[in-house]
């Protein structure tokens, strides 16, 4: 996997320190220095990006080697230290890997990190295959700690959730680095705005000549520069997309190719060389049109006679994915050919294509989220409510038929969201759901804020135990690190009553009744409340109990269908029935059946 | 040799062991690999994909449309959708069990399949449709239907993998209690 293949490059690059936050595309990367690190490699996740991101400063002022990974969304939170960070600059070479991800398949944000790197003034690595991936982590502590400034690698999430077989280094080939030391210095570590200009100084400088090496590393391609069928057109490319493209040049035929692995410093010297001679360019690229830009300004620097394509002229989509098939069907319309015709369905047999089932990600069946949000829609049936929501797996909580989440914008942002709503109608029962991850990481300083200023609302923790949706991470809450060493568990009780919440209560969300008086209560409550529904995600706490429906009660009124949507609970020749291949046995619809007919070993 | 395979199903049927399955008993023959699969939010319970490209000419891991080699499909609708990926003369191998989505069962929709696997029939000359319901009930277990469809895709002979491959990999990959219900299931289409 290509997050595998940047957490072995950076091993044998000899990282000392790995910080980071869990995030999809990213998570498998840190996870797996944890797996294979050298004794002398220290790993964690951090409660967020932000402190991963001032671990890993703290560790590159002493000369560590240090990786920071994150999602684009991550970054954001990150932002704070690293545009600082810039300016003073590290000693020992610092990776910050964020993935990002077009579609978006999981994320908020299309976000470009190629763009944030031109922002924050950073050097940014673009790699377009696990190989590459592998290669590019290593040459990027190289210029890091040539360049003295924190560089991205910046990967997307076909680089980092492909798969290839790739050649890799002996160990006996690793590099291993021993830290110096933080050495005071307080005109070196100390920001100040005397320091910072000349630090801008620098860093512009700096940049212009890594414009210029940029130039001639040996991923910056230009490719088929004799052409011989399309002398005068050009395709420029980076990262993923890369592959794209040279699949489609396979049935093509050559064209001529710029290749860019640094977006930022834009290789300019070998774009030249690109354009010259050209009269039409396309580019090819996901995300932001970074290159396309950067390709405009360099042909009006040098007056080139050459017209670009990309997604600024919509030539190419400026949203979402490309594909194969998107980017052959770009490099054809613009290179004036056919594509060949070898599918099996003519477009006579796709129309013909019955009604496809659609299947929007739901919870589990027997997660416990449900049970939660089914009580608090119970609970507050009839009155006017806000449910605001957060980030994780419980956003699905916003699908028919719980339909219970009603916003999520970023991490810990149903807090303040919850809070904005009360002060300008106070007559709405406001609610925040939360995880526990998501509570550690972005809620604490919503609650402060919450009790400061004299909100009325109700936090409710959905602890499952773990960071469910990212592949069950730990966190302060589950008492393991990624060192494997266990730990006292940071108590969300505890936190909120030292807030100073008078009404904190626990309950087991699988407890329906218990769960829908605790919900009524805390919401009779003025002020800030909370209820923790605490109960182990199912994937982590594996259950081989499950329910069945006794056909002889079942009236078929469907309630525990149109009530909850269990993916267990489904309709066979007009009855319903329990798979018995995803049912966990939580007891959820056993509790709801008005006339008794769900039972099994759980009613036992 | 080069193939182009495609696993596809629903979040949690086991497509992703299947497709780590192939992927390694390939590089164990030496034959470079290249994969990319679904992960994250539309695993639970969304359709899911697995693309296997086998063989040195390749740059991307993911497969054009009108150039799969072979289909291994775990559920007919699911199936039906990756169908457009299939090229000419390429083999489909499907199970005939559906997963209901939730919103079918809201919907109240009788959802079985049926007319899934009917286009499947019409517009496919290389098909194995796979009773993965019955098997499952004859082997005894409801956790196999992965090993059933790469055995009917091993022995299609569209795979370009031998079934001895395939076991090879499930002695290294897979704990040994699981060992014989896997071969037995492996070698259940012939």
């Amino acid at each position: 996997m290509g997050n595998e293949a940047i957490a072995m490059g950076a091993i044998a690059a000899g990282v000392n320190l790995v910080a980071g936050y869990p995030g999809t595309p990213s998570t498998e990367v840190l996870e797996t220095v944890a797996k294979h690190r050298p004794q002398d490699t220290y790993v964690e996740w951090s409660i967020n990006e932000k402190t991963a991101m001032e671990v890993g400063a703290g560790a590159a002022y002493t000369g560590a080697r240090v990786m920071v990974t994150m999602k684009q969304v991550g970054l954001n939170v990150a932002t704070d230290p690293l545009m600082s960070l810039e300016y003073i600059g590290v000693k020992g070479g610092m990776v910050v890997l964020v993935a990002d991800d077009p579609g978006p398949i999981s994320s908020q944000t299309e976000q470009d990190t190629r763009h944030f790197s031109r922002f924050s003034k950073l050097p940014c690595f673009d790699p377009s295959t696990v190989q590459e991936a592998y290669e590019m982590v290593q040459d990027a502590f190289e210029y890091s700690e040539k360049y003295r400034t924190p560089v991205f690698l910046r990967s997307t999430t076909r680089v980092s959730h492909g798969y290839a077989s790739i050649s890799v280094k002996d160990e006996a080939e690793y590099k291993h680095n021993k830290p110096e030391g933080f050495i005071k210095d307080t005109k070196r570590w100390v920001i100040f705005p005397k320091l910072s200009y000349q630090a801008h100084i620098n860093i512009e400088a700096r940049n212009v000549e890594l414009s210029k090496v940029f130039s001639s590393y040996s991923k910056n391609l230009l490719l088929h520069e004799d052409s011989k069928v399309f002398p005068k057109k050009g395709i420029a490319t980076g990262g993923f997309n890369y592959t794209y493209v040279s699949e489609a040049l396979k049935a093509l035929g050559d064209v001529k190719l710029l290749k860019v692995s640094t977006p930022h410093p834009f290789p300019e010297d070998l774009a030249v060389k690109f354009l010259k001679g050209l009269d039409e360019v396309i580019c090819i690229e996901e995300l932001d049109p970074v290159i396309e830009r950067e390709l405009i300004y360099i042909a009006g620097k040098y007056q080139l006679p050459v017209k670009i394509y990309g997604k600024l002229t919509l030539d190419v989509k400026n949203s979402g994915e490309n594909s194969l098939d998107s980017v052959m069907a770009n490099l054809t319309k613009f290179l004036g050919v056919q594509p060949p015709e070898t599918a099996a369905l003519t477009e006579e047999d796709k129309a013909q294509m019955p009604e496809l089932p659609v299947r929007p990600p739901v919870l589990c069946a027997g997660c416990p989220h449900r049970a939660s949000f089914y009580a608090v829609k119970q609970a507050m049936k009839g009155k006017k409510t806000l449910f605001a929501g957060d980030i994780g797996c419980y956003t699905m909580g916003n699908a028919m038929p719980l339909d219970m989440v009603d916003t999520c914008l970023c991490m810990g942002a149903g807090l303040g969201i919850a809070q904005g709503v009360d002060h300008i109608e106070p007559d709405t029962s406001c609610f925040a759901f939360v995880g526990d991850s998501t509570f550690f990481a972005a809620a604490i300083p919503g609650v402060i804020n919450a009790v400061y200023n004299q909100a009325n609302m109700t936090l409710v923790v959905l602890d499952n135990s773990t960071t469910a949706m990212t592949g069950h991470q730990p966190h302060p809450g589950t008492g393991q690190t990624m060192m494997g060493d266990v730990v006292n568990k940071v108590s969300i009780e505890a936190i909120l009553k030292g807030i100073g919440l008078e009404f904190v209560e626990t309950v087991n969300p699988l407890d329906y009744k218990k769960s829908v008086e605790t919900v009524k209560a805390a919401a009779a409550l003025p002020g800030v409340k909370a209820i923790i529904f605490k109960s182990p995600c199912i994937a982590i706490v594996k259950s081989d109990k499950c329910l069945s429906v006794n056909q002889d009660k079942c009236i078929n009124c469907r309630k525990c269908i149109r009530e909850i949507g269990c993916p267990a609970l489904i309709i066979r020749d007009e009855r319903v029935v329990i798979d018995y291949s995803l049912c966990t046995g939580c007891g959820l619809c056993s509790q709801i059946c008005p006339v008794g007919a769900i039972g099994g070993e759980a009613n036992e | 040799m080069s193939k182009n395979i495609i696993l596809c199903g629903v979040g949690g049927q086991g497509t992703i062991l299947a497709s780590k399955l192939i992927s390694s008993a390939a590089m164990n023959k030496g034959i470079p690999v290249k994969s990319a699969e679904t992960i994250g939010m539309a695993q639970r319970g969304g359709s899911v994909f697995s693309h296997i490209r086998l063989g040195d000419d390749v740059d991307c891991p993911m497969i054009a449309s009108g150039s799969a080699d072979i289909i291994i499909g775990f559920e007919p609708g699911e199936t039906v959708r990756m169908l457009p990926y299939l090229k000419k003369g390429g083999q489909v191998i499907v199970s005939s069990r559906p997963v209901m989505p939730v919103t079918a069962a809201l919907a109240g929709s009788n959802y079985n399949g049926t007319e899934m696997l009917d286009y499947i029939r019409n517009k496919v000359e290389k098909l194995i449709v796979v009773d993965t319901e019955q098997a499952c009930r004859e082997l005894g277990s409801a956790k196999i239907v992965n090993l059933l469809l790469l055995g009917a895709a091993v022995n299609s002979g569209a795979l370009g993998l031998t079934e001895e491959d395939i076991r090879q990999v499930i002695l290294t990959r897979i704990p040994p209690k699981f060992h014989e219900l896997n071969f037995k299931a492996l070698q259940y289409v012939q």
